[in-house]
């Protein structure tokens, strides 16, 4: 059914339809009204034979959902940012144990500074902790994301984060067709775990293991992200012919076939990407887009394929992994490792801490691209001035003070200067 | 597509506009997309919403910075932040006053817009007068869609419908009509 709706709430009602049963999450922005619309749905009744457990931290939400998934419940948390860090080391005994809980992850800067805002610096802080990764670029590709998520977490018996970009998504009212439960029900078998606390059949889950069989493990847990690989198309191929719809799969390219400059990125900036794409080649530019879906497992094979035949890949993405640079970036340049004549890869680094990505600075950094392509990172509307000031500062005095109040204070003096003008 | 920023303070219900105008755009069949200005939201505060319409899917993700219509809820914003930055030549102004938009010191902004195309209406004295409580934002859309076409009042009406329980409703749509009827008034006789 079309509604004009939140994107938590449209999630919500996606998660709903999957008819979870056990929920467990701790509020954090901008998660909030996913975990809030559950929470009423629960309470409501509109989701059957499911409970609502309200915990005390985020290491406590994702805690109860490993205990109900290995006692063979179907369960789901969402959280973000520091919530994510806080449950950092049970994200690692989820995807170790291998149980296939489903995660949201409203996306969100990892302070200090802290900042409330999108990037991806949360998912980037745990994407090899061996959760599956899959990206959303609108809320009706983040609705039907989680219902494939399921399918895919409870088939390997791993993981899944669904990554939506905090408040641009979370927060947009937009239109979204929310599916009927006999269709989700069709599309989405009930949960049968390959593991489970039974009383009956007793086993222990979570052994310590040694040098003997470590590795083995940990290449089990490996290889069952290469079979995603394959799993993750073919899910998404039988939800298009469910559901009508192109939503999820490992990669998805626009205008790339013929494209000279090929532009990757992740999640809903790839909207605002693809107007500027049109825009550039309205002008005779020859540019594409290759939006990567699935991060983890991370589709080296695929990305190949799509970039091969570009003579410049510019890789936008909104997080930086600080001292190396993109770590998408990094990513798609060994998709390319070794191959005679590869694309150029150029690195972007774009939207942190909220910083909206607008279509003309798009144009601007990729008009660069054509004609003096760059080394290293390029940050996308640094803004040099203060930089500058700061790093004359600090050379200066010793005692030069906290950096982040120091730019705070650098940008209130500039707006104060700029003030009169409007206040006369 | 046709672009329109909200501007008002923390707790008149900016972000609830955007996104009852998106509703009432979707409502007559089209794309919409409503948003927050993401903030860490207080009352009191400057605020801003986007609403986006269109025919087609709306892939922009932008925040709305050439804005085709501005919504200013409280006029004293104009002293505090630049309200009407990136607005368009040929787009329109709408400021909740029951002041005159020379009386504003809006002149020079208005002068630049075509004839008829920019206004105040005292949205506030219709809340408190149907609503009971100074909550401008149904009322100025019932004048946003007798200003500019865009949407019907009658897609106001039920967008309005949707986002309060049923008195609180009625009460809304009662001053987004008077709101309505007021420009369309203003409009014969000028």
């Amino acid at each position: 059914m079309l509604k004009q709706i939140e994107g938590s709430r449209a999630m919500a009602q996606a998660i709903g339809l999957c008819r979870p049963e056990v929920i467990c999450a701790y509020p954090i922005t901008p998660q909030t009204h996913i975990v809030e619309g559950l929470g009423e749905m629960v309470r409501e009744g509109e989701i059957a034979n499911c409970e609502f457990i309200n915990v005390e931290s985020e290491f406590a939400a994702l805690s109860v959902a490993i205990g109900a998934s290995a006692a063979g419940a179907r369960a789901y948390t969402a959280t973000a940012s520091q919530g994510l860090l806080y449950m950092a080391e049970a994200v690692y005994n989820a995807s170790g144990l291998g149980l296939p809980v489903v995660m949201t992850l409203g996306n969100r800067a990892i302070g200090a500074p802290i900042n409330i805002w999108n990037d991806h610096s949360d998912a980037m802080a745990v994407c090899d902790s061996g959760w599956m990764q899959l990206f959303a670029e609108t809320n009706q590709e983040a609705v039907d994301l989680h219902i494939q998520a399921f399918r895919l977490a409870e088939e390997l018996s791993m993981p899944v984060m669904v990554c939506v970009d905090g408040f641009i998504l979370t927060h947009a009212v937009e239109r979204v067709d929310i599916p009927e439960q006999a269709e989700v029900d069709a599309y989405l078998p009930p949960y049968e775990p390959v593991q489970v606390l039974d009383p009956q059949r007793p086993v222990s889950i979570g052994a310590m293991v040694g040098p003997e069989a470590f590795t083995e493990v940990r290449f089990l847990q490996h290889y069952k992200q290469t079979l995603a690989l394959r799993l993750i198309p073919e899910f998404a191929a039988e939800f298009k012919a469910r559901f009508g719809r192109d939503s999820g799969g490992l990669l998805r390219s626009y205008r790339a076939d013929d494209a000279e400059l090929i532009v990757v990125a992740m999640g809903s900036v790839n909207g605002t990407i693809k107007d500027t794409i049109d825009e550039m080649r309205a002008d005779g530019v020859r540019i594409g887009l290759v939006t990567l879906v699935s991060f983890r497992p991370f589709p080296t094979a695929a990305l190949r394929e799509k970039l091969l035949r570009a003579r410049n890949v510019v890789v936008i993405e909104k997080s930086l992994a600080v001292g190396m640079g993109g770590p998408l970036a990094n990513n798609v340049d060994l998709a390319l490792r070794n191959v005679a004549g590869a694309p150029q890869v150029h690195s972007v680094i774009a939207g942190l801490g909220g910083r909206p990505i607008t279509r003309s600075s798009l144009h601007r950094v990729l008009r660069q691209a054509l004609v003096q392509p760059w080394e290293g990172s390029h940050f996308l509307d640094l803004n040099e001035v203060i930089i500058a000031k700061e790093l004359h500062y600090v050379r200066k005095v010793r005692r030069s003070g906290p950096t982040a109040e120091n730019l705070l204070r650098r940008l209130g003096q500039a707006a104060d200067a700029a003030a009169p003008a409007r206040q006369s | 597509m046709f672009q329109v920023r909200f501007h008002g303070r923390g707790g008149q219900g900016v972000v609830t506009a955007a996104e009852m105008l998106s509703v009432a755009a979707f409502l007559e069949g089209r794309h919409a997309q409503a948003f927050p200005s993401f903030g860490s939201e207080r009352m009191g505060a400057p605020v801003v919403s986007f609403c986006r319409i269109d025919d087609k899917e709306i892939r922009l993700r932008e925040p709305i910075l050439e804005p085709d219509a501005l919504i200013v809820q409280d006029p004293t914003l104009f002293k505090v932040v630049d309200v009407c930055q990136g607005l368009k030549s040929s787009g329109y102004l709408l400021v909740n006053s029951n002041r005159s938009l020379d009386e504003l010191h809006l002149g020079p902004v208005v002068a630049r817009l075509p004839a008829g195309h920019a206004l105040t209406v005292s949205a506030s004295e219709l809340a408190l007068k149907y609503v009971g409580r100074p909550l401008p934002n149904a009322a100025l859309l019932g004048a946003f869609a007798a200003l500019t076409g865009i949407v019907d009042l009658k897609s106001v009406t039920a967008a309005i419908a949707e986002a309060f329980s049923a008195k609180i409703a009625q009460a809304n749509i009662a001053a987004a009509a008077a709101a309505h009827d007021a420009v369309i008034g203003a409009a014969a006789a000028a």
